[in-house]
């Protein structure tokens, strides 16, 4: 395998618990994964099991009470961490670049849209005013906004919801970054608009050879877009490998439950979906031992003890359920 | 670039004269209102400019033969108990007023900008500490701070308008404050974050332009306020001295003493003050819907 394009190591990401003595709140827990370069990976996990704060750490951007509390983020190499301020800036937007979720506030609503293109252009590339405009038109272009040259003074208001995301991606890849993050980059627009977007990243970041991390809680989009899959619950990664593996045999219980519980066209018609009983964890208080343990129907007394590892497996696949380190699977 | 030479538009939108011409246009068609009261500002403001030339008599000419006269061709808006001409004070009064009124008022904007958008986007410690400053600051009455400093450092035009540049500033600043914590949690900021801004940059290109309406607004309901503490300044004897004309000033002096025998001397100087306040007011209303994107028409 090649070396890879960014490495997580035991990454703890923890929010304080504010005043008095609540206790923090551990949103991240022992995270690692690899991305290898031109490389689509998708973090898939429920709200509040840690895939935003992941994503965010990687840039550094963790809003305030949060902090890393331990692990290495190494990007081509380089530790991420342990850069002061003006380096991490210049890595933001310039050689790893992100997309929000939502497309109708992540736009500053008084900045023409030709100044919000250029400015990573201006910031990154030291480019004038000029010269950063008429790139912004080319890169308006190739995210298929028409009339590009003649939309550079419009505001964002006087563009639809799945035309402000393809601005964004055009901003995001303005200085061709080498990884991609985009954060439930189609959860706020229309299905049909949904599948655009998605094909247009995908074709975007192939074209530019980059990486991309592409988190979502929609399975279906990662069936259908992601190279590999990591599945977090509770902070953790519960399972990782290629998609099309995981998908026919999904190995961690959270896993087969999710799949479990997403409609099928095959299959009879008029039943009911199968859910995952109980509440996700409460990050302020996680239990000892695995976090899915009170969901899970194979509970037994080792699960509740210690919460087990990360174990590789064979076809670059990765779980950590107890139940499969032995030979007696459930 | 072919493609912007085939569209044949200006890439770099709005720029130059052009900009200003349009400008201006836009703000008599959409906001009649609004570009009457920057007319009158104006002329207000041209007219303490030239009052030197304009004023038929001199500020401080007495003429013991025509005291208290009412408005008359000769006199336009009467005269005083000493016989001075009333449209001659006005006027080198509007030039007081207006240079306390806008410098006092600038002074107090660009103070409330600074501890406001700093307090407000860096939060955390900086944020606690300057905030209980700024509380400790506004537990004062406004006019005992006012009378202390004036005692102190003597009363002139320089000490009023820095006294209540930073009166005003530090309290405007909550407001400045409260608009930045709330742009500050867009997402377009953390978004600007991530594509490598600095923290000055993400000041000035992103929080700063969209706190512009709460400042708009700030500034023009400041330059009336200000124009106002003056005259109550000068009723306590506190303001711009006399013989100086302020409008303050010959509204609670003269203005007040002589009520029954000239009502014109309270009138005249009152009158406009309240056109002034209001001209600004309505004049920073239209500004900041025009200078908003989101307010206007596409």
């Amino acid at each position: 395998m090649t070396e890879p394009l960014l490495r997580i190591e035991n990454l703890d990401v923890t929010f304080r618990g504010g005043f008095g003595n609540r206790p923090k709140v551990r949103a991240v827990t022992s995270l690692s994964l690899e991305v290898a370069p031109g490389e689509t990976l998708a973090i898939v996990g429920e709200s509040g099991s840690g895939k935003s704060v992941s994503a965010l750490s990687i840039l550094r951007l963790i809003p305030d009470p949060g902090q890393i509390e331990n692990g290495r983020i190494l990007f081509e190499g380089q530790d991420l961490l342990a850069l002061d301020d003006a380096g991490i800036r210049s890595v933001r937007g310039n050689r790893i670049a992100m997309i929000f979720q939502e497309p109708m506030s992540s736009l500053n609503p008084v900045l023409t849209i030709g100044r919000q293109v250029a400015e990573p252009l201006r910031l990154h590339r030291g480019l004038s005013r000029r010269e950063a405009l008429e790139q912004a038109v080319e890169h308006l272009e190739s995210v298929a906004i028409p009339d590009a040259a003649k939309r550079l003074g419009d505001y964002p208001h006087q563009f639809s919801g799945g035309m402000r995301q393809r601005v964004m991606i055009a901003m995001a890849l303005a200085c061709h970054p080498r990884l991609l993050i985009a954060d439930e980059p189609t959860t706020a627009l229309d299905v049909t608009v949904q599948a655009q977007i998605l094909e247009l990243l995908k074709e975007r970041t192939r074209e530019a050879d980059s990486a991309l991390i592409l988190i979502t809680h929609d399975l279906g989009v990662v069936a259908r877009y992601a190279d590999r899959v990591a599945v977090m619950y509770g902070g953790r990664i519960v399972e990782s490998g290629p998609a099309a593996a995981l998908y026919a045999d999904p190995r961690h219980p959270y896993t087969q439950g999710l799949l479990r519980s997403v409609p099928r066209l095959e299959g009879e018609c008029g039943g009911r979906l199968d859910s995952i009983e109980g509440q996700p964890p409460d990050l302020a208080a996680l239990p000892a031992g695995c976090a899915f343990a009170p969901r899970c129907p194979y509970t037994h007394d080792r699960c509740l003890a210690a919460p087990p590892s990360l174990e590789a497996a064979a076809g670059s696949r990765a779980w950590a359920c107890y139940g499969y380190e032995g030979e007696s699977a459930p | 670039m072919t493609t912007v030479a085939a569209a044949g538009t200006d890439p770099l939108p709005g720029r130059g004269e052009s900009r200003w011409r349009r400008f201006v246009v836009r703000l008599f068609r959409t906001k009649p209102l609004g570009a009457a009261g920057a007319v009158v500002f104006v002329i207000f403001l041209l007219s303490g400019i030239f009052a030197g030339v304009l004023a038929p008599y001199g500020i401080n000419e007495t003429d013991l033969a025509h005291r208290l006269e009412p408005p008359s061709t000769q006199f336009l808006l009467g005269t005083d108990h000493l016989g001075r001409d009333l449209f001659s004070r006005v006027l080198m009064g509007a030039r007081l007023s207006m240079i306390v009124g806008f410098c006092a008022a600038a002074l107090a904007t660009v103070v409330s900008i600074v501890i406001g958008v700093l307090s407000g986007y860096l939060g955390g410690w900086f944020d606690m500490l300057t905030q209980r400053l700024v509380d400790a600051w506004m537990t004062f009455p406004d006019l005992v701070l006012l009378i202390v400093v004036v005692s102190v450092v003597g009363p002139g035009i320089i000490q009023i308008v820095i006294i209540l540049g930073l009166l005003y500033g530090i309290a405007g600043s909550r407001i400045v404050r409260g608009a930045v914590t709330s742009v500050r949690e867009h997402v377009y900021t953390h978004a600007a974050q991530s594509i490598g801004a600095g923290t000055f940059h993400i000041l000035r290109r992103h929080i700063l332009p969209n706190v512009m309406p709460v400042v708009i607004v700030l500034f023009t309901t400041r330059v009336g306020a200000v124009i106002l503490s003056e005259a109550a300044l000068s009723f306590l004897g506190l303001g711009v001295p006399p013989p100086a004309p302020t409008w303050g000033g010959m509204l609670s002096g003269d203005g007040r003493t002589y009520l029954y025998l000239g009502p014109w001397l309270a009138l005249a100087p009152g009158v406009c003050l309240t056109v002034v306040v209001y001209s600004a007011n309505v004049f920073g209303d239209a500004l900041r819907d025009l200078l908003d994107p989101r307010m206007r028409g596409t």
